[in-house]
């Protein structure tokens, strides 16, 4: 079966290991920045794209060879603003506080260079399975960085290191900026 | 090459497939969502009003508490009580209708919460500031709705901004730290609001008036400005009905 051979495995692991989109092809850091701060908004995040990474790569693969060429880039746009919207509303009916905290975030999924980047350069050459995988491989990509950064973030830097880290980094700062050196030489040792 | 007709119709196909399936996801959740930000309003009402976290988890504990134990009703600028729905009076535009909502315990007041709104700097922020039954003192403030940039003017509906308003720090003769709510009434008894000031407020003995300002947010200095001219104006519509409870006791 064609889902399962070993090409279409490489389609699936390379974004997520080899090609990474955001460490090797530095796609998507906008919102890769902004949702890493809490886990669970990384996993929502992820889900969210997978799921319009997925559809929007299915959908455009589907309908590529009806597409006129002038206007591909709306058409894209729109069915991926669409799913987006789709996505959007359904958190504000089922996950309505993490809706509240994603804000904007989540509408600029549209706007997320991996989705757009992905329509163009795969899915409207391939068919519509390898499009699906290839949408599988590159949200998984993302959300493993994203998931594997606010995971540090939240655990290390307000579980673990909860003994006063930041503060003392910022008394460093302080102590700097006035220049007040003896009081650094105390601190460091 | 494609011809412009088959471009034009192309196109509009899909407008009209996405546009359906847009609608039709609205359509079906468009009530589940209602209830959800009614129930945020609700929720965000009662934490202004101080209550506890564990009673606001689900929408329909919070339904249940905001039933029983507050007393929403409309006053009008002179401080007398009218008719309304109050669900449907618009906070911003309705200068006659003021929507109330009073924490009564035994028949007695513990709080007063007002609805807020105004202009920040690229939205209209929405929230309730709760006074105490001497209608001085803060008791909370929340903001609910804003779309204000997350991390600079966004930072309003976040617990260290709100806190600010019921922490005020005096020092005890014996070098402790007090914490007492902001005041919105100078020594006269005149409503003046709170000012959230830029830079941080400056505590030293020379600052009499620091226990009507709080801490501004570094970055969002037009947000806070338009947080401090519309908590002075709205305090403003209320003032006689707030004189009343003071007086009073009650509306």
């Amino acid at each position: 079966m064609e889902l399962f051979n070993s090409e279409s495995k490489k389609i699936v692991s390379d974004p997520i290991n080899v090609n990474n989109p955001i460490s090797l092809q530095v796609l998507g850091i906008c919102s890769a920045l902004a949702v890493t701060i809490r886990l669970d908004q990384a996993i929502i995040m992820t889900l969210a794209v997978v799921f319009v990474l997925c559809s929007s790569n299915v959908i455009l693969s589907l309908i590529r060879n009806y597409i006129p060429t002038r206007v591909r880039i709306v058409i894209m746009l729109s069915v991926i603003a669409s799913l987006v919207s789709v996505v959007d509303e359904l958190l504000k009916a089922y996950l309505y506080d993490m809706s509240k905290q994603l804000s904007v975030f989540v509408g600029l999924i549209i706007t997320n260079c991996i989705i757009m980047g992905r329509a163009e350069a795969f899915a409207l050459k391939h068919g519509p399975s390898k499009a699906f995988l290839d949408g599988l491989g590159n949200s998984m990509g993302y959300g493993l960085i994203i998931i594997v950064v606010s995971f540090l973030e939240s655990f290390l830097g307000q579980e673990l290191l909860r003994f006063r880290m930041v503060e003392q980094v910022m008394f460093y700062g302080e102590f700097l900026n006035r220049g007040m050196q003896q009081d650094m030489k105390i601190l460091v040792c | 090459m494609y011809s412009n007709n088959y471009t034009l119709f192309f196109v509009f196909i899909v407008t009209v497939v996405l546009g359906t399936m847009l609608s039709f996801t609205k359509d079906s959740v468009k009530d589940l969502q209602d209830q959800n930000l009614k129930a945020d309003v609700q929720k965000t009402i009662l934490r202004s009003l101080n209550f506890d976290e564990s009673l606001l988890l689900t929408n329909e504990s919070i339904e249940q508490t905001f039933k029983s134990s507050i007393d929403a009703k409309c006053v009008n600028v002179e401080g007398e009580i009218v008719e309304c729905n109050i669900e449907e009076v618009d906070i911003e535009k309705n200068e006659d209708t003021l929507p109330i909502y009073i924490r009564m315990d035994n028949d007695e007041v513990q709080g007063i919460a007002l609805p807020i709104a105004g202009k920040g700097l690229w939205s209209t922020i929405f929230g309730y500031i709760a006074l105490n039954p001497d209608t001085d003192s803060v008791l909370g403030i929340q903001f609910y709705k804003h779309g204000e940039t997350p991390g600079l003017g966004g930072e309003v509906e976040k617990k260290w901004f709100t806190d600010n308003f019921v922490n005020h720090p005096i020092k005890q003769p014996g070098g402790e730290i007090q914490y007492v709510p902001k005041k919105i009434r100078d020594k006269s008894g005149k409503i003046i609001s709170i000012k959230v000031v830029k830079g941080g407020v400056d505590y030293s003995e020379s600052n009499t008036s620091s226990i009507h300002q709080v801490d501004g947010i570094s970055g969002a200095t037009v947000t806070a400005d338009g947080v401090t001219d519309f908590l002075l104006e709205d305090l403003l519509r209320y003032e006689k009905t707030l004189d009343k409870i003071r007086d009073y006791g009650t509306i």
